[in-house]
Parts: structure tokens; C-alpha cells; sequence
């Protein structure tokens, strides 16, 4: 992956396009899709594997934007709100996914696909049919039903983005931005030097021995799944804010797989992810695709950076799946 | 005591059969509110039904072999799809035409199918334990990789001989290619595809009586103890998953032939899901699944798709709720099946 990275990066010096604009944006991208990526480590260290669930976190998240908007509320406040309201919200889904996972121990993957594509039908029928009143977001035509991207111009547009911006020379940092990721990955990395954090590892590595030693192992589970669902929440108000517009419908299908495949080439396992992962994993995957663009568009083929970034995607899960696979074969 | 065990197993039989009516049911009971939600005559839901009856039938046919050698849902058939839309693609790119063309699709779609087949069962063979979740991600890797030929590779590294095919800027295969000529062939034979869906149900139930059908049940028990018997399982399971390939790929290049197009690049998305959830719908698990199975739950599956939208249209004034609702149902008759099937395999362990 990093050889990948570097032949890009000659590609572009040879292209003679702007690296520091490159450099720029790749740090917006990696904590717009970084979030997300972060949402994965508490279920991946309790040992209920990849959280294909994903989109049920987003919905929530999307319920909290929704109310801001529909309220109109602007600038800071409403993204607080967004953030609030949909974490809480966030903490109601989550629990009623965990109570289907922990009854499908061993199948959580499989089942977190399903569940999310056939939890966004249900948010479907709730978004063409809730009874909001703000114009800016619902059809132009007809009373009812939201329209599938809201515009955040008047809103909450690039409140991060443009929070605490530190200019060195041309290379622009978003400071602020970055500091709310620090904190989320600081949030995730006291989870887990605390008690319930060492609970939730202790579930992942026997669940017989971490029932002896007296932890609840449904109850820690529940928390870790609430715990990523809430994250999985903000990561799409972060997202919507700096992408510009709120996607509805089936926008968050598309972003549990990326998402896993960033954790995956961080070094993350199936078992086992530290936060350094993530963050690894989610600047390199998001970097490659911002570089291939250009790139792609030099060799007057656009779509091949889209048919790349599908084939990376699936791929790297295929690998850490077989990679699995041969693993217990050895230890059988 | 022999008695009592009897009894208990009877029991047992009849709560798991009982079980087993449950989705079908459900269907039918939604069915048949669609039905009179929609508003339409039985004649239409007739006529739509042999259409997608025709469409679906042996893909549903090809989840039945997998599911004999324990690998759960064959979510890989969308690779049976895409080899027949890739054989397709060329046959009509090479300009072959008339019956020599359509026999050559059908051999060729046969051969890739055989070739990757035997490439998806050895990948499922190194991730044990994983086959369905492993099987979904086969599926979308292929689908970027039969993207990045025929969008990318077309026109600027291959060269077809029927220009038509290409975009006007040369490079990609256009949306939409005709197949109207080898319609009009096949429709001259009108009970062919009726014919090659009963031939294969024939086959699938045949393949059970053989000597390879008890292996597979063997290997369906468990890899381990058939290996013990001197089974090799591995190469079993790769069989059961080029069969199903196969069979997945001539259905398929039955449904284009039916429609006269090929979508090129969305025809073969979702495929897959539907065909699984057909299956369920008609009282399929992830451990059993028969001939009747499909065949009901084709019938009762698509006949929900036919009518959800019309009576979304009808009902609330919007198409769209509809359309949401079948995909709810496509989605969620799956994770469904999950709860039923461990619930299931709790009760044997109990009774054991």
C-alpha cells in the first residue's frame, strides 16, 4: 500500500500537478472519513468483529442533522445539537442492535450487513414521510418527503473546517478540525485503559474466563456496540458538515466497506485494533483516492479511479478474510 | 426408552417443520394484501411472474448445491452473472451471429463459469466458517473487476470487431447492448427456457441420489469427520460451487435473452440478494433448503415485488414506499433467516 502511495506520488511529479494542495485536502479527508474508521475499534476489540452495522449509527446521525436543520439552527449550535441529538439517538439503535448481535454470537458480520441494508429501507419510508416543515429541506415539488441532499450552505457548512485555521506558508492545517479528532481518539483510547475497556478486551480473548471473572459479557458487549454506533453518529455529522450537504437515503450504504478496508490497512485485525491503526489506515486509504483522481483524469479515463478504489476496497477485505482463514486452518 | 427417544425426535421433527411454514406464511398473507392493495387483474401477476419466473429460476436452483455442502448462501453467483454478460459481450463483439453465435454464448459462458468457479471455491476453501460473508465480497470484487475491463479496458487495450458496441469516445462498452437477434432465435423454441429450468431442477435433484450427492451431504455434515471417511472435502466443496456457478451463469444468460438486452453494467448487481431471499421466502434455512423450496418461494417472493409498488401507488399516493418496503423485505427475510437457523441449531443441541 505504501509502495502503491509512492508510485502515485511519482506519477504526480511527473504530472506536474500541486502537491501542496494535495496535502491540504488529504487532511480535511481524513478526519471526514476518519470518524467512522474510529467507530470500528470498540466492536473490533470486544471480538464482535468488523461493524458492518455502520449505517444504522449514520442513520442516527442523520436524525440529529435533520433536527437542527429543521429548526434552523446555525453555525456552532447546530452542530452541537446535530451531534447531541444524535447520539442519543444513536444510543437507542445501538441498543436494539445489540440485543439482535448478542444473540447471533459468531455470525455478527454477516448479520450487521443485512441489518443495515435492510435498516435503510426503514429510514426510507421514515424520511419520505416525516412530518418536517423546513422548505430548504424537502422536495421542491410536493409537500412531503425530504429531498435526498441537503445543502448545509445556510447551516453548518465547514464549521470545522474553517475552525482555527493555521497557515504555514501555502500548507494549510485545520487545526480545529483535527483537535475534535484528537479528542474522539483520546475519548477511545481512555475507554480502553479503564476498567471496561479491560473488560471489553478481556470478552474478546475468552469468554469463558472473562465470565469467572465476573463481567457481564452481554452487558459489555451492548455498551461497545452503543459506544461505536455513537461515533459512527458524529463521524457523519463531521462528514456532512465538510462534504457540504446531509445525504439521505441510500447515501450511508456506501461507507461501511471503505471504512473497514481503512482500519484493515492500518494494520488492524479482525480481533485487535489500536487507535494509531485508524489513524494510519485512514490517511493512507483516503490519500491514495485523492491522488488517484487526477491521475486517472491525466489518462483521460475518470472512472477508473472509482473502479480502483472499489477493487482496493473489496480486495483488502478479501485478503484479511482468507489471511483469517489460514491462520485457524494452522492452529486446527 | 426407544420409544421415548422416537417420540422426542418426531416432536422435534414437527417443531421444525412447523418453523418452516412461518416465512412462507408470511409471505402469502403479504402477498395476498398487496394483491388486493394493488388492484390488478390475476392475469398481469401471471404474465409478470413467468417472466421473472424465467429470469430467477435456475439462480435460485444454484443456491441449492451449496447449501447441500454446508457453505450457506451462495452469494457468488453474481460471478455466474457477470460470466454471462462477459460472454455475451464478446460473442457480439466478435460479430458471430445467428445459431452459431447463440450456441457459442452458451459454450462460453460455460467455459468462464468452469474457470471461475474452481477460482471461488478455493478461495471459499481457505476461509472455513466464513463462505457467506467471503462469497458477498467475491461478488463485489468481480463486479469492479468486469467493471475495469469492459468500462476501461475496451477500446483502449482490446479491440472488438463490432464497433457498435463501443461509447463514441472510444473507450467502454456502452450501457446497453442488443441481444434482440438471439431473442428472436430463442423465441422460435418458445418452451426452451420452461424446458431448461426443469432440466435443471432434474439435475439438482438427480446430483442428490448420487454417489457425489451423499458425499456432499458428507462434506454438509461437517469437512472434518468426511474427510475421515475418506472424502476430499476441499475438492467437494469446490465441485458444489462450480456447479452452482455454472447453473447461475446459463440462468442468467437465460434472463438476458428473455429481455433482448444486457445492462451491462447494472445487470447483475443485487441478483444475488434476490435469489437468497426467494429462497428463504419459500421456507429454506441455511442448512436445508429443497427443489420445493425454490420453486414456492420464487413464486411467493416475486409476486410480493410485483405488487408492493403498484400498491404503495395505490394505497398512499407514492411508488417509492413500496419500493422501499420490497427492499426491506429482500433484506431483512435474510438476517431473519440467521436468527431462525441458530435458533434452530440450539434445539438439536438441546435435544442431544
Amino acid at each position: 500500500m505504501v509502495l502503491y502511495l509512492l508510485v502515485l506520488f511519482i506519477c504526480l511529479i511527473y504530472l506536474g500537478l500541486d502537491c501542496i494542495t494535495i496535502i491540504n485536502e488529504s487532511l480535511v479527508k481524513m478526519v471526514m472519513n476518519g470518524v467512522f474508521v474510529l467507530a470500528l475499534i470498540p466492536m473490533i476489540n470486544t471480538g464482535i468483529g468488523m461493524n458492518f452495522g455502520l449505517p444504522i449509527g449514520i442513520s442516527a446521525g442523520l436524525i440529529g442533522m435533520l433536527l437542527a436543520i429543521q429548526f434552523r439552527l446555525t453555525g456552532f449550535l447546530g452542530f452541537m445539537t446535530a451531534v447531541i441529538v444524535g447520539s442519543l439517538v444513536a444510543i437507542i439503535f445501538g441498543y436494539i442492535y445489540a440485543l439482535l448481535i448478542n444473540r447471533l454470537k459468531g455470525n455478527e458480520e454477516i448479520v450487521g450487513i443485512f441489518a443495515g441494508l435492510s435498516f435503510i429501507p426503514i429510514m426510507n419510508i421514515f424520511y419520505s414521510g416525516a412530518p418536517f416543515t423546513n422548505r430548504q429541506m424537502l422536495y421542491p415539488v410536493g409537500s412531503k418527503g425530504l429531498r435526498p441532499k441537503i445543502n448545509l450552505e445556510n447551516y453548518f457548512k465547514g464549521i470545522l473546517d474553517n475552525f482555527m485555521i493555521i497557515n504555514i506558508g501555502k500548507v494549510r492545517i485545520p487545526f480545529g478540525m483535527l483537535l475534535f479528532y484528537a479528542m474522539i481518539c483520546l475519548a477511545i483510547y481512555l475507554l480502553f485503559k479503564s476498567k471496561l475497556g479491560v473488560g471489553m478486551k478481556a470478552v474478546a480473548q475468552n469468554e469463558n474466563f472473562a465470565k469467572l471473572s465476573g463481567i457481564d459479557i452481554n452487558k459489555t458487549r451492548t455498551i461497545s456496540v452503543i459506544v461505536s454506533m455513537v461515533i459512527a453518529a458524529i463521524g457523519i455529522c463531521v462528514y456532512s458538515e465538510s462534504y457540504g450537504f446531509v445525504q439521505l437515503y441510500d447515501g450511508p450504504l456506501s461507507v461501511a466497506f471503505p471504512t473497514i478496508s481503512a482500519i484493515l490497512i492500518g494494520g488492524a485485525t479482525r480481533k485487535k485494533a489500536t487507535v494509531l491503526n485508524a489513524i494510519i489506515g485512514t490517511y493512507l486509504f483516503q490519500t491514495t483516492f485523492l491522488i488517484s483522481v487526477p491521475v486517472a483524469n491525466e489518462f483521460l479515463i475518470p472512472q477508473l479511479s472509482e473502479i480502483t478504489r472499489m477493487i482496493v476496497t473489496n480486495g483488502i477485505l478479501l485478503y484479511a478474510f482468507l489471511y483469517e482463514g489460514k491462520n485457524n486452518s494452522e492452529s486446527l | 426408552m426407544k420409544g421415548r427417544i422416537i417420540v422426542r425426535v418426531y416432536n422435534k421433527d414437527i417443531k421444525l417443520r412447523k418453523e418452516q411454514f412461518i416465512v412462507p406464511t408470511i409471505f402469502f398473507v403479504l402477498s395476498i394484501i398487496g394483491i388486493m392493495g394493488a388492484g390488478v387483474s390475476l392475469g398481469f401477476i401471471k404474465n409478470e411472474l413467468y417472466n421473472r419466473f424465467i429470469a430467477s429460476g435456475i439462480m435460485v436452483l444454484a443456491l441449492l448445491i451449496p447449501i447441500y455442502a454446508g457453505m450457506g448462501l451462495n452469494f457468488s453467483i453474481s460471478i455466474g452473472a457477470i460470466s454471462a454478460q462477459a460472454a455475451s459481450i464478446l460473442v457480439i463483439g466478435a460479430k458471430v451471429s445467428g445459431i452459431l453465435g447463440l450456441i457459442s454464448i452458451f459454450i462460453l459462458t460455460t467455459i468462464i463459469c468452469l474457470i471461475l468457479g474452481n477460482i471461488i471455491g478455493f478461495i471459499l476453501n481457505r476461509a472455513k466458517g466464513k463462505e457467506m460473508i467471503t462469497s458477498i465480497i467475491i461478488g463485489l470484487l468481480g463486479t469492479s473487476l468486469y467493471q475495469l475491463v469492459f468500462m476501461v479496458g475496451y477500446g483502449s487495450v482490446v479491440h472488438p470487431r463490432n464497433k457498435e458496441i463501443i461509447l463514441s469516445n472510444g473507450i467502454g462498452v456502452r450501457n446497453m447492448v442488443d441481444l434482440m437477434e438471439f431473442k428472436i432465435l430463442m423465441n422460435r423454441f418458445s418452451v426452451m427456457p420452461i424446458l431448461i429450468i426443469v432440466l435443471c431442477a432434474a439435475f439438482v435433484k438427480y446430483i442428490t441420489g448420487t454417489k457425489f450427492g451423499c458425499k456432499l451431504k458428507a462434506v454438509g455434515q461437517g469437512v472434518e469427520v468426511a474427510n475421515m471417511l475418506g472424502i476430499d472435502g476441499d475438492k467437494v466443496r469446490r465441485y458444489a460451487i462450480v456447479i452452482s456457478t455454472v447453473m447461475a451463469g446459463i440462468g442468467h444468460l437465460l434472463f438476458m435473452l428473455n429481455m433482448g438486452n444486457i445492462n451491462v453494467y447494472t445487470g447483475h448487481l443485487n441478483i444475488d440478494i434476490f435469489a437468497c431471499a426467494a429462497l428463504l421466502a419459500g421456507g429454506a434455512t441455511l442448512t436445508k433448503a429443497s427443489i420445493s423450496n425454490a420453486f414456492i418461494g420464487i413464486i411467493l417472493f416475486h409476486t410480493l415485488f410485483i405488487v408492493s409498488p403498484l400498491a404503495g401507488q395505490n394505497l398512499f399516493q407514492n411508488v417509492a414506499l413500496g419500493e422501499y418496503f420490497r427492499s426491506f423485505i429482500a433484506y431483512g427475510v435474510i438476517a431473519i433467516a440467521f436468527v431462525i437457523n441458530l435458533r434452530n441449531e440450539r434445539k438439536i443441541h438441546k435435544t442431544e
